[in-house]
């Protein structure tokens, strides 16, 4: 076989998935519909730390409609807590267990306490105000420093706040900072966000002659299918679980919730099915959110711009319990802890602590965007230590494109990567000369304009197993993604994918693939995904893993598929197999155009059994692929903010993204994932805070005032792209789901701080709220 | 997001909305564009017995010029009133929430709610309208600055609807409304409201109101006072600005502090001074 003409690759085709959305046919949880079905509502804790002294369900099992009220006690038979699934070789992890339904205490605001199951929503939703708990409160921290010192601890038996520490480093470090001739030291936050996808989480739980069938709002069916099992005492062939349509997770339904198990336990003790849908309250408490990272972050330099060594100490605030990868997520930032620069040395501490707070775990590029944020804006703060340009400087770090593949001194190999280019091509689209002039001429009439950089690289792809792995990272499954390519009888095709996805357009892009490969259109393959009654055992979507990781498996079962077709074709056409090639639509012989079969006549070959001596019948393969190394996107951001300086309000005028996530597959959905990747990152820099008060309340419990931006603050984004194939697949594609939300944060804040220099503001941390930004420039001028 | 159990009822006239608000003895909430009632109750934040819905009650849609003021029906929603030319407060109107609210949210259930968040009533305030309210004994009219009685609480009676609301034409007056919210569908973190008669280059008469400096919209006095009869230039209007917070105690809120929200007070005083003036 020899190469095929692409001819769908690389094209903006619209998504096959909009039709659907669009016209209100998608099928979300909320739509799924089994007769018999009692609705579940859960009793939540109100107090962020309490003892539960009792619990009376009397009044609410009296109502009409209740079929049953259970505690934390009532599911003393589950096989064990929730899981965490991260267990780094040689660290200690503090793993106090974490109920589906909290037994004896309470650790945060909304930790759920009873279920109540009736015959409808209404009737669960009024019986839960009829439970009567009695809470007895105990001290409650939320600050994660103060957590550190000292009582009160979160969970008393442990006599620490301390859930673990971990060290990432490379290098001589002390050697570095002593070679460095300047050292700056900054307090850098990543505060707390939310994933807030538009659709919350839902569960259906079917349980019928001794098989549970879970419908889930979830990026992961499979890792919830095995959970399931092992927490219910079943096995895993005795479970199905099945995402359908998911209306956004970034990374906040990379999880296995208490509720799914509570859904799954309480339909098998019922027999009926039950199904529970979360309300925006519900998700704003006690859907795992993301980031809360306080570093500590030393970076030394020589005068002549080269950075010498790099050192960042974090305080994670975990929140109240380990989730599936809680502890697991700023270490994902340590790996590219140096960004795109080449630093000698390296070291990350990473110290994760309970409060009394909602867990944090994977949101929207998890770990990397605290990274990305902490590198790039220290990189302006050095610039301005050393009195060189904040571009040149980057420019004289940047691992050269020549040194790839790059050991870096984290230890990890980046794929391959131009950071020249991708700098030069965003400076075709911003002339820096002209904006210095407009800059100046606006700050005259009162306009404070500012321009800032991001130039970023990210660790995504999540694979391989033999890196995250048990004898790697830690993580307790091994990465690597399946896919099963079925060519029918008539020539269409159905791929089925391990992966899961939940927007972004993905059964576009392997259709596309698939059809390139087979010589069919698009629109004849269909991609099942987020059912693992179908298919082989896949590992779910995130960690921008999907395409290199997913759509490599399919290329690659693809392949063997088209090498059986090839052999078909050769043994029907007295051919050989190495002279046949996909074109226009035909497997034909090379030289020979006319001489060709369709892929529907192959797959009538194949499946009436006509084969070649030797040969199975049928016409379809499964692919288990483990790739060599993770890939390693990259790019150059550009910001620019005003910014009302007698209000502190900053407004984002422009802002301009070259993005290269290696050979596009389709256009029209990389720009999709940037704008929404950049409109998360302008949301966290600017806009979206959780906030708790000092009691443990959640402050910020619904949209009004958890400030989500929308299209009304934000710009027409400006994108453009640079092309360097990642050689860790055959497709050379990187993944880009999260680079937008990885590369965002830092290009704001170093514009608003461009915009600020002036009137002497030099540093500033997010959220840049206007009372934020308005009192540094009253601080700074108080100075 | 479950409402607790409430009954309803569409009546099809004033007089049978206030006798049904009379008969559920305290315990019903009229509904109009719902879009403040309806969250608060999905919440449990609220839960009346009884929904009473007047948003098909005909003849409260209007909006008429009736001499020197304007008559502006009960159930007149935001958008109609952002485009029907009544001065301040159609900028005003233009600015609230989001369409999908201005579309359905009213005058009159925008003013009972007494938000002191919400951008009508500070409006209203400086205009010095009022609001004509039917009640089971007839009906009375309102000046607006005795209606705000508290946060959430006005001078309705139990029985009481607000069936149209009057404000003078203000013929002659410049206007200006300066919001200042995190985002555009936001409510205002504070907001002023500013309307300017000039005469011969002298600022005639000054009205300025405030939204969320208090639990009630309030009029700025102290500014008021400094700049009428003070020259309309902006040297005068920065430096009545400047007492524009004077006499307020706003409540702290998670974007904004009670100095903070001061400052802003004074800040945005001066841009719609300067807009109602017509100074650059």
């Amino acid at each position: 076989m020899s190469a095929t003409t692409e001819r769908h690759v690389g094209q903006p085709l619209r998504r096959k998935e909009d039709p659907r959305l669009i016209t209100g046919k998608a099928r979300y949880i909320d739509d799924i519909a089994l007769p018999g079905t009692l609705w579940a509502a859960f009793v939540r804790s109100p107090e962020a730390h309490a003892r539960i002294v009792s619990i009376d369900a009397g009044a609410a099992r009296a109502r009409p409609g209740v079929h049953a009220v259970y505690t934390g006690a009532d599911m003393a038979d589950i096989g064990g807590p929730l899981p965490l699934a991260w267990a780094p070789p040689g660290v200690q992890v503090n793993n106090p267990p974490h109920w589906p339904l909290a037994r004896a205490s309470v650790k945060h605001v909304g930790d759920p306490v009873a279920v109540v199951i009736g015959d409808d929503r209404y009737a669960v939703v009024d019986a839960a105000e009829d439970v009567v708990v009695e809470y007895d409160p105990l001290p409650v921290v939320t600050d994660p420093e103060q957590a550190l010192a000292g009582a009160p601890f979160v969970h008393p038996e442990l006599g620490t706040n301390q859930v673990h520490q971990w060290t990432l480093a490379g290098g001589e470090l002390e050697a570095g900072f002593a070679e460095a001739e300047v050292t700056i030291e900054r307090r850098v936050v990543n505060h707390r966000i939310a994933g807030a996808p538009i659709e919350p989480r839902g569960v259906l739980a079917d349980y019928r002659a001794g098989t549970i069938t879970l419908y889930s709002s979830t990026q992961v069916p499979h890792f919830v299918r095995l959970f399931v099992a092992l927490l219910l005492g079943t096995s895993e062939e005795k479970v199905r679980v099945i995402a359908p349509e998911v209306g956004g997770g970034f990374g906040s339904k990379l999880q296995i919730y208490g509720e799914e198990i509570v859904a799954c336990w309480a339909s098998r003790r019922l027999g009926r099915p039950v199904k529970w849908v979360e309300t925006r309250s519900e998700n704003m408490a006690v859907t795992h959110q993301g980031r809360d990272q306080i570093a500590t972050v030393r970076m030394g330099a020589r005068r002549d711009g080269k950075i010498t060594a790099y050192h960042v100490q974090i305080v994670a605030d975990l929140g109240a319990y380990n989730m599936l990868l809680t502890p697991l997520i700023p270490s994902l930032g340590a790996f590219v802890m140096g960004g795109c620069y080449r630093i000698p040395a390296v070291r990350t501490d990473i110290t994760g602590v309970f409060t009394n707070k909602c867990p944090t775990d994977a949101i929207r590029g998890a770990g990397r965007p605290e990274a990305t944020h902490m590198i790039e804006v220290m990189m302006d703060q050095m610039a301005r230590e050393l009195g060189i340009d904040r571009l040149e400087l980057r420019r004289r770090n940047f691992i050269p494109k020549e040194d790839f593949p790059a050991a870096v001194a984290t230890g990890v190999v980046y794929d391959s990567g131009d950071y020249h280019a991708s700098l030069d091509k965003l400076l075709e689209h911003v002339d820096l000369d002209a904006f210095r002039q407009e800059q100046a001429r606006l700050r005259e009439q009162g306009v404070h304009r500012g321009i800032g950089f991001s130039t970023y690289t990210e660790i995504c792809g999540l694979a391989p197993s033999r890196i995250t792995g048990p004898a790697g990272v830690g993580v307790g499954a091994g990465l690597w993604e399946s896919a099963l390519v079925r060519v029918h009888n008539t020539g269409a095709v159905t791929v089925y994918t391990g992966t899961s996805p939940h927007g972004q357009g993905l059964e576009t892009a392997f259709a596309q693939i698939v059809a390139d490969r087979l010589g069919v259109d698009p629109s004849v393959v269909e991609v099942i995904h987020g059912d693992t009654g179908t298919g082989p055992e896949g590992r779910g979507t995130y960690g921008s893993r999907s395409l290199a990781n997913g759509g490599e498996a399919i290329v690659k079962a693809t392949d063997k598929v088209v090498a059986k077709a090839a052999k078909i074709v050769a043994a029907e056409l007295e051919a050989a197999p190495e002279d046949i090639v996909v074109r226009d639509g035909k497997f034909s012989v090379k030289g020979s155009p006319d001489k060709g079969m369709t892929l529907a006549e192959i797959a009538g070959v194949a499946y009436i059994g006509a084969v070649p001596e030797g040969m199975e019948p049928g016409l379809e393969e499964t692919t288990f692929n483990d790739p060599e190394n993770f890939v390693f996107p990259f790019g150059a951001h550009a910001c620019i903010v005003d910014v009302d300086v007698a209000t502190g309000k900053v407004d984002v005028v422009r802002y301009v993204a070259v993005d290269d996530c290696g050979n596009p597959v389709n256009p029209l959905l990389i720009a999709g994932q940037i704008h929404g990747g950049i409109a998360y990152g302008i949301g966290q820099a600017l806009y979206e805070h959780v906030v708790y008060d000092d009691d443990g309340q959640l402050v910020t419990g619904s949209f009004v005032n958890y400030a989500l931006p929308t299209a009304a603050e934000l710009p027409s984004f400006e994108l453009d792209h640079t092309v360097t194939p990642s050689p860790v697949n055959a497709l050379g594609v990187k993944g880009v789901g999260e680079a937008g939300t990885i590369a965002a944060t830092p290009a704001v804040t170093n514009a608003v701080v461009d915009a600020l220099e002036p009137l002497g503001v030099h540093y500033i941390n997010m959220p840049l709220t206007p009372m934020r930004v308005w009192r540094a420039i009253e601080e700074a001028q108080a100075r | 997001m479950i409402t607790a159990e409430f009954e309803y009822e569409r009546p099809g006239s004033v007089a049978e909305a206030v006798g049904a608000l009379a008969a559920a003895d305290g315990d019903a909430k009229l509904l109009a564009g719902g879009h403040s009632l309806i969250p608060l109750m999905k919440l449990r934040l609220a839960a009346p017995g009884r929904l009473i819905d007047i948003s098909r009650v005909p003849g409260l849609s209007a909006i008429e010029r009736d001499g020197e003021r304007w008559r502006i029906g009960a159930l007149c929603t935001h958008t109609q009133l952002s485009r029907a030319g009544v001065g301040l407060l159609s900028e005003v109107a233009a600015t609230i929430a989001d369409p999908q609210v201005r579309n359905r949210g009213t005058i009159g259930g925008s003013l009972a709610h007494g938000d002191p968040a919400s951008d009508l009533p500070a409006a209203l305030l400086a205009l010095e309208g009022s609001i004509v309210a039917q009640g089971p004994g007839g009906e009375r009219t309102i000046p607006a600055a005795d209606f705000f009685s508290d946060y959430l609480e006005t001078a309705l009676g139990p029985a009481e609807m607000i069936r149209e609301v009057l404000v003078p034409a203000a013929d002659g007056y410049g206007f200006g409304y300066q919001k200042f919210n995190r985002r555009a569908e936001d409510w205002a973190l504070v907001a002023v409201a500013a309307a300017i008669r000039v005469q011969d280059g002298t600022c005639a008469d000054v009205r300025i109101a405030l939204t969320n400096m208090g639990p009630t919209p309030l009029r700025a006095g102290a500014a008021e006072a400094a700049l009428r009869g003070a020259p309309a230039s902006a040297e005068a209007i920065r430096a009545a600005a400047g007492q524009a917070a004077e006499g307020t105690d706003p409540p702290a809120d998670l974007d904004a502090d009670a100095a903070y929200k001061r400052h802003l007070a004074a800040v945005l005083c001066e841009r719609a001074l300067r807009a109602a003036a017509g100074i650059a």
